[in-house]
């Protein structure tokens, strides 16, 4: 009863205070009134009665204050009127309130879009129950390189391990999905019975995969997404008994996995199905499995590590493989050190990125405040002088800060918001977890929390230093409190010169290396050409060139599309993500040492193909339709491999196995320019061509390359409709243009490039502000002395060479700082650049020159007006 | 006089008032007065202090207020106890002497 009657009081007096004002007021006039009356009553004269109630009450106004200030609701009243005074302050400097709080908003707004951006990838856990567990079992060669896993180390592993209670294999799947509607490429993984289980997720219909359906030649089953149920099947509940038509096989659907699933080691992954593989099936010691554990609770990673590197120690040693040296190091990471491994130290240059703009805006507001206590030293002053507290002052103050720093903290988050969708859009297709980022409630705490400490840390600098004894001695020592806050503010825009320069010239690194990146010549004309995967059910053509039939047909379909010019065909295309690569015997003795061999990319082309890409011949003759089955087997090779393995002798008529050494060897008949087979940036790789016809297996999955005389992006339809008249149910895949293909191997790149982007110009605009800030805050402060010096005879151009020179001399002394800094720190960024050195002097030449202006806008302004200042109104005031 | 305290000891303030309104409802003066009277002028209350503790007490619902017109026809606000507020002089009384008693006592045994 009483607490409802203190609130509902006190929020009736918020509301309307007058009714309350009225009552005190009339309350104690009556207290004096009766006062009087007494005084009269004792025989005293009016004014003697007067004084003597006067004398009693102590001060009618004081007593009227202490009324008012009973209850909870007046110190709200106060903080209302803080607030109201604190707007007011702000209105009226509407143009120092605009940039201190756009300052807010960039800081807070790019550290919360960023750090809402990486959160996923770099902080949080895998969405698996104890991910801390869940490892990445990985081998690694005798060189250092990364060998993915064979099935006959995981069995065994998996089988002598006591460190892990589940181990488990995957690989990517594409099986093609036909029945009802157009042919479908799925993407999906077969995984041993155990990958659930080693992740530690169930599907939520049906069931898990059994030992038994892993066993060669079981029953084929599989288990889909969520997403597949959802598009495929319309939620079919009845989903259990019916089956998929995949790679013209009937697979009965044995689970369906949770709505909430991330498979982290393939995103996109739509179905499962058991590996079922035996030891003595042919692929079991071929390295393409990535293998993963969950480890056994309490067991540490490095006992884990050593005991791997033993037992598989043991294996080769009792197994014999061959396809395993006789060193091998296996780590156990976590899965998720082991996703992010590549990208890591990119994200953390841009967390460091980060953390540079927080601090620019946090030293640019501090010395936007720190300029105006200056200008309102008087005020407080006055106040202090009339009687406020240095508490009430210190409020007043910060609660102006916490006004700013709101008004800001929401600008920056409502900025995040936008920022984190653009970012999420413009990230690359395979950073992992980029799905789940989102501007979510942990991420606005984080703002909001930075928002208040941002404010209480910037705004009580100047709130010490505008109510504290600097204030109360108005017209002492002023030149030399002004000279030491003078001091602070200049090394304050010296570091955000210094921090601005830093992240400038890293954005204009990558910049410059993206650019490069793209004038690089990919080895072939990208130009024009148009490319897509068709794939052909291994069930159907199982006679001996009945595949290589097929694909015939479908180059004799596309050409008959109008406009197309040119078809041909590649086992593997060029920057597409293909991977394909074998070891290479020469039959006379090469000139290379084993230790320098590489692996080589193979091609399986048809006719015409190297004619199509316009890559280059530079000796012999390339590959033609002769080069058939049955006839001698040839193979054109590149210049990268000739370089490696022949030196100086000629290559051609030369004899070599490709991957096995059984049969007979393939003659070298002629050479080609090199190809960029993985990335434009990585090295270009040996390759050699061979046609489908003289490969020892048949080529199921071909990429069709297709040149036509228009506009080859609006030729695809055509050219699917018409690989679809010649068998409709195979799929087609990913349909594109040889351009889209490789921009999107500069995705990485594009993405790191937008973050700095997007810093660098937060910190330009916080660099500008800031100089501007200080500079004006400077003029203002020493008003009264351009007004004496345009009073004895400076002329404007000198003022404006003083305010010019004090700028110059500041920033130089930042750039100075940051050239340094950006020397030293900018070597992390090495490994993100391409053809262009991180000390690349035009980068950092043109770097300098747009601070450097900059600055000299953000000096004018203030120079200008210093120069207008009318000496008689400066020496009167 | 002015040896022994004429302000009201710390904390008994609140019961004082109680305890004026607990015969009739009297308006600030009035009370002040009252206490005057009744200490036989060894406690003087000061204005300010009274009229904040009124406020307090209406707060709390020990007392109730309400403008009436005096006997020389002045507008004032009279207070007056309500329920609770009988309750709370009640128990602050009790405890008061069984406070006074023993520091009596106390004081007692020393002299």
């Amino acid at each position: 009863m009483s607490l409802w009657r203190q609130l509902s009081r006190g929020i009736a007096d918020l509301w309307d205070r007058a009714p309350r004002d009225r009552d005190v007021a009339d309350e104690v006039a009556h207290f004096r009134e009766a006062l009087e009356a007494e005084g009269r009553a004792q025989g005293m004269s009016a004014a003697e009665a007067r004084r003597y109630a006067q004398l009693e009450l102590g001060g009618a106004t004081q007593v009227r204050a202490e009324l008012r200030s009973v209850g909870w609701e007046r110190a709200v009243a106060t903080f209302f009127a803080d607030l109201r005074y604190g707007w007011r302050g702000l209105w009226t400097n509407r143009v120092f309130s605009l940039v201190a709080v756009c300052t807010i908003a960039i800081g807070i707004g790019a550290a919360t879009a960023i750090v809402s951006a990486l959160r996923p990838v770099l902080f949080d856990s895998l969405p698996y129950p104890a991910p801390e567990r869940v490892r990445a079992v990985v081998e690694w060669s005798a060189t250092g390189e990364r060998n993915p896993g064979t099935f006959g180390m995981y069995h065994e592993l998996a089988r002598r391990s006591r460190s892990f209670e589940a181990m488990a294999v995957h690989t990517p799947w594409s099986p093609t999905l036909t029945g009802d509607g157009r042919p479908e490429r799925l993407s999906g993984q077969r995984v041993s019975a155990s990958y659930l289980r080693t992740l530690g997720v169930a599907p939520t219909r049906g069931r898990d995969f059994r030992e038994e359906d892993d066993r060669p030649g079981s029953v084929p089953v599989v288990i889909i997404s969520h997403r597949l149920w959802q598009q495929h099947f319309g939620e079919d509940s009845e989903i259990l008994r019916r089956t998929l038509r995949l790679d013209d096989e009937d697979v009965a659907i044995v689970g369906v996995m949770p709505a909430d699933f991330e498979n982290v080691l393939l995103p996109g992954a739509d179905v499962w199905s058991p590996l079922q593989f035996g030891l003595e099936s042919g692929p079991a010691w071929g390295h393409f499995l990535g293998t993963i554990g969950r480890l056994r609770p309490g067991v540490d990673a490095s006992t884990a590590e050593s005991e791997l590197n033993q037992l598989s120690a043991q294996v080769i040693a009792e197994l014999r493989p061959s396809t395993y040296g006789t060193q091998l190091r296996v780590s156990a990471s976590s899965l998720q050190d082991d996703l992010t491994r590549d990208v890591r130290p990119a994200l953390w240059a841009v967390l460091a990125a980060v953390g540079v703009v927080l601090l620019l805006a946090a030293v640019n507001v501090t010395n936007l405040l720190l300029a105006r206590g200056a200008r309102r030293r008087e005020e407080f002053a006055l106040r202090a002088a009339l009687g406020a507290s240095r508490t009430r002052l210190l409020r007043q103050v910060l609660t102006e800060s916490l006004l700013l720093s709101l008004i800001g903290g929401a600008v920056g988050v409502a900025m995040a918001g936008a920022a984190v969708g653009a970012i999420v859009a413009a990230s690359p297709a395979g950073l992992s977890r980029v799905d789940v980022i989102a501007v979510d409630t942990p991420i606005l705490l984080f703002a909001i929390v930075l928002t208040t400490v941002t404010s209480l840390v910037v705004g009580l600098l100047p709130a010490l230093q505008a109510s504290g004894q600097g204030s109360l001695h108005l017209n002492l020592g002023t030149a030399r409190v002004a000279g030491g806050r003078r001091r602070i503010r200049s090394v304050l825009v010296g570091a955000q010169v210094a921090l601005a320069l830093v992240l400038l010239s890293g954005s204009g690194l990558l910049l410059r290396s993206m650019r490069q990146l793209l004038a690089v010549s990919p080895g072939f004309d990208a130009q024009g050409i148009l490319t897509m995967q068709v794939q052909a059910s291994p069930r159907r053509y199982t006679e001996p060139g009945a595949v290589d039939r097929y694909f015939d047909d479908v180059r004799a379909a596309i050409l008959r599309v109008p406009g197309v010019t040119e078809v041909a065909l590649t086992s593997q295309l060029p920057l597409s993500g293909d991977h394909e690569a074998y070891g290479v015997t020469l039959a006379s003795p090469p000139d290379v040492a084993p230790a320098e061999r590489r692996e080589i990319f193979r091609y399986a082309v048809s006719p015409g193909y190297l004619e199509l890409l316009r890559i280059p011949l530079k000796a012999g003759r390339t590959l033609t339709a002769a080069d058939r089955d049955g006839a001698p087997r040839s193979v054109v090779v590149n210049e990268a491999f000739v370089r490696r393995y022949f030196r100086d002798r000629d290559p051609i008529g030369e004899r070599l196995w490709i991957g096995a050494t059984t049969g007979e060897p393939y003659t070298v008949v002629g050479i080609v320019g090199d190809v960029k087979q993985l990335s434009l940036a990585g090295d270009t790789p040996d390759a050699v061509y061979t046609t489908p016809g003289q490969w020892r297996f048949a080529h199921h999955t071909q990429s069709l390359v297709v040149r036509g005389s228009t506009d080859i992006a609006t030729l695809a339809p055509a050219v699917r409709e018409a690989v679809w008249s010649v068998e409709r149910d195979h799929p087609v895949a990913r349909l594109t243009t040889m351009d889209a293909m490789i921009s999107e191997t500069a995705a990485d790149r594009r993405f790191t490039l937008l973050l700095f982007e997007i810093f660098a110009l937060s910190a330009l605009a916080l660099t500008a502000a800031g100089v501007y800030g200080m500079m004006a805050g400077i003029v203002a402060e020493r008003t009264r002395e351009f007004g004496l010096r345009a009073a004895v005879g400076a002329t404007p151009g000198r003022i404006v060479a003083l305010v010019f020179s004090f700028g110059a001399r500041v920033t130089s002394v930042g750039l100075v700082i940051g050239v340094v800094a950006v020397v030293l720190g900018l070597r992390g960024l090495r490994t993100m650049l391409y053809g262009v050195s991180h000390l690349d002097v035009i980068t950092h030449a043109v770097v300098l020159l747009l601070i450097a202006l900059v600055a000299g806008v953000a000096c004018a302004l203030p120079a200008v007006r210093a120069a207008r200042i009318d000496p008689a109104v400066a020496l009167r005031d | 006089m002015a040896e022994h305290g004429t302000d009201v000891i710390q904390g008994t303030l609140d019961v004082i008032i109680l305890r004026a309104l607990s015969l009739q409802p009297l308006h600030g003066f009035g009370i002040a007065r009252r206490i005057e009277q009744v200490s036989k002028q060894v406690f003087k209350v000061n204005p300010g202090s009274l009229l904040t503790a009124l406020q307090r007490l209406e707060r709390d619902g020990s007392v109730e207020s309400a403008w009436r017109i005096t006997e020389n026809s002045r507008r004032a606000k009279y207070y007056s106890l309500t329920k609770k507020g009988r309750q709370r002089l009640k128990v602050e009384t009790e405890g008061w002497q069984l406070r006074a008693a023993a520091v009596a006592r106390l004081l007692g045994v020393e002299g």
